[in-house]
């Protein structure tokens, strides 16, 4: 059994994208322009809290965006952001701390000695981290894509714990389970729904390359797309290194955002939960990947009344931390049993379907 | 244009394929015929890069390209019409036709490519914004046809078109085939149809159990009463 979209959201015609493509830029431009409007709306009259969701909404949105790509698109179910997050979110914070900072938060093993006395602007400082992750992950993919399927599950799942494990341990640059604290908040919300709307116009000009069809067809049918000349490997490195590449970079955001990171941020619970958010939007849907982070970052906020204490019909309920992710779970269940293909299912939000929707119909 | 000698592939322990020699010459319409698990696919995917030869050699256009990755293969001509016809079916029609002229979209050629072969299939031409999991079984073996056109093809390999379609569909599939071979494209058939195999064929070869044992021209491979008795299932 499968949900059905209502006749009227679900129209079989679109018209051809070259006809309305001035037109669909325009309304994308005004768009922009809107929710720019509005979020310096947030900006000048929200509280902080308000404007803090709000950047986590787009740092979740970017993170599940990249991680669509490569489970998504190109339809290699792999487990490791935590891993590339937490990479960059330590590259970016080792690189924008000031030498006395660091000083006063290594405390059981000084950094070593280049990161030491490095201290420069954040935006430099996102791109390194960026492309260290991306080189992470090219030399993870590998052996990584030896294999496909589970294994590759299990293989990517293996290696997000290495690096969990890694920061754990490696004392003198990770600064082991303590964390680096006392990160500056530069992070705001043009930080970070920049790097959301670059990321999507990345990502939605390279799935509607000739590119992002190859890795298509790569989902589709991996051996049907290499006896058509497509060089599979290369094409499910590319994804998995631009993915890794916007990670890295949100993670860095992230960092700046919550001021405080150790290992126990990065768990395997991070990629859980983008999973969750690119499965509910509709895996392989880049909008999908948006809608799905922004329904989970606000309904978890909308969903912390079921975890205070509460009184129905005279019955007193104590407060039980976790129930949210209980109730996630649930959702995912439901998802999974009644409607497998997310809410958008592999379709993309675009001007053409929303014009198709308000179209007037003739009666028949 | 195409040579083979001594190809084995192994499965495992178990061996599909036993030093088996084969030749196509360029302008011929080959076919290899046999009963389910005799080794026909496996050769198909041994010489196209799908999977590795244990031993042998691949010659193709002169060049030995044993083992060379799939991908590669296609690049250079050597193209498979994988069984099952199996095509993208979450994309369009037209999206599975680009793809398979993947590595030359950038052509200039490529639209005149795409014309030919909707001039070819009518078909395809009317439905190329349609899924192409919606297609029926005749159509979507149009589309595996047209896809592998799309990649200009030296050797058209071709693992059993035929397979599960209706008599009617069978005999059109046959037509495309002669049509494509018109055009100066090499074909190597595999074919549980051997009776409409031979008689399209020019030579043809007889698979046992991973070696061939029978070869020659698809006339006298007709008359020939060992493959009248186990292929065609006449005394």
């Amino acid at each position: 059994m499968r949900l059905r979209l209502p006749a009227r959201l679900n129209p079989g015609h679109l018209a051809p994208a070259h006809q309305t493509r001035r037109r669909d830029s325009l309304l994308t431009a005004a768009a922009g322009l809107g929710v720019a409007g509005l979020l310096w709306l947030a900006q000048e009259f929200a509280g902080g809290y308000v404007v803090h969701m709000l950047c986590v909404a787009a740092i979740y949105a970017t993170l599940a965006a990249s991680y669509n790509l490569i489970n998504g698109v190109t339809g290699q179910f792999s487990l490791e952001p935590n891993a590339f997050v937490a990479c960059g979110a330590y590259v970016t914070a080792l690189l924008t701390l000031s030498p006395l900072e660091k000083e006063a938060s290594f405390i059981l093993e000084p950094l070593i000695w280049p990161l030491s006395v490095i201290s420069i602007p954040l935006l430099p400082a996102l791109v390194i981290a960026g492309l260290v992750t991306a080189f992470m992950a090219f030399l993870m993919g590998f052996p990584v894509f030896r294999v496909r399927g589970d294994y590759l599950a299990i293989v990517t799942l293996g290696f997000g714990e290495v690096i969990r494990v890694v920061a754990n341990n490696a004392q003198s640059i990770t600064n082991g389970p303590l964390g680096l604290k006392g990160i500056t908040q530069l992070t705001n919300l043009w930080w970070a729904w920049g790097l959301l709307a670059v990321t999507l116009f990345v990502l939605v000009r390279l799935v509607h390359s000739s590119y992002g069809l190859a890795m298509m067809a790569i989902r589709e049918d991996e051996t049907a797309a290499e006896a058509m000349g497509i060089n599979a490997f290369w094409h499910k490195m590319l994804a998995f290194t631009l993915s890794a590449f916007f990670e890295g970079v949100a993670g860095g955001l992230l960092a700046h955002l919550i001021t405080t990171i150790s290992p126990t941020l990065f768990t395997f619970f991070l990629t859980f939960n983008l999973l969750i958010m690119i499965v509910v939007g509709g895996l392989g849907s880049t909008t999908g990947a948006v809608l799905g982070a922004m329904l989970f970052t606000f309904g978890g906020e909308w969903l912390r009344v079921v975890e205070e204490p509460m009184t129905i019909l005279g019955l007193h309920i104590p407060g039980i931390p976790g129930m949210r992710m209980v109730i996630f779970s649930l959702i995912l269940v439901t998802f999974m049993i009644f409607a497998r293909q997310g809410l958008l299912g592999r379709n993309e939000f675009s001007w053409r379907w929303l014009a198709a929707v308000f179209k007037p119909r003739r009666r028949p | 244009m195409l040579k083979v000698r001594g190809l084995s592939v192994s499965y495992g322990g178990i061996q599909a394929l036993r030093g088996v020699d084969l030749e196509v010459a360029a302008g011929e319409i080959v076919t290899l015929i046999g009963a389910n698990g005799a080794g026909k696919s496996t050769l198909l995917a041994a010489v196209s890069g799908l999977v590795r030869p244990r031993a042998g050699q691949v010659w193709f256009q002169s060049r030995e390209v044993t083992g060379r990755r799939a991908f590669l293969q296609a690049r250079a001509g050597l193209i498979l019409v994988p069984e099952g016809r199996k095509v993208f079916a979450n994309l369009s029609v037209r999206e599975n036709l680009i793809l398979g002229g993947y590595h030359r979209a950038h052509n200039p050629q490529f639209q005149r490519d795409l014309a030919g072969v909707l001039e070819l299939f009518p078909r395809l031409a009317e439905r190329l914004g349609q899924a192409a999991g919606t297609l029926s079984g005749g159509e979507r073996q149009m589309l595996a046809l047209g896809r592998a056109l799309m990649g200009r093809p030296r050797l058209l390999m071709m693992d059993e078109p035929s397979l599960g379609l209706s008599p009617l569909l069978v005999r059109e599939v046959f037509g495309m085939i002669r049509r494509i071979h018109q055009q100066g494209v090499t074909v190597l058939l595999i074919e549980q149809n051997a009776a409409q195999a031979l008689r399209a064929a020019d030579r043809g070869y007889v698979l046992q159990n991973g070696r061939v044992v029978l070869s020659g021209p698809g006339g006298d491979l007709l008359q020939d009463p060992r493959v009248r008795k186990s292929y065609l299932g006449m005394d």
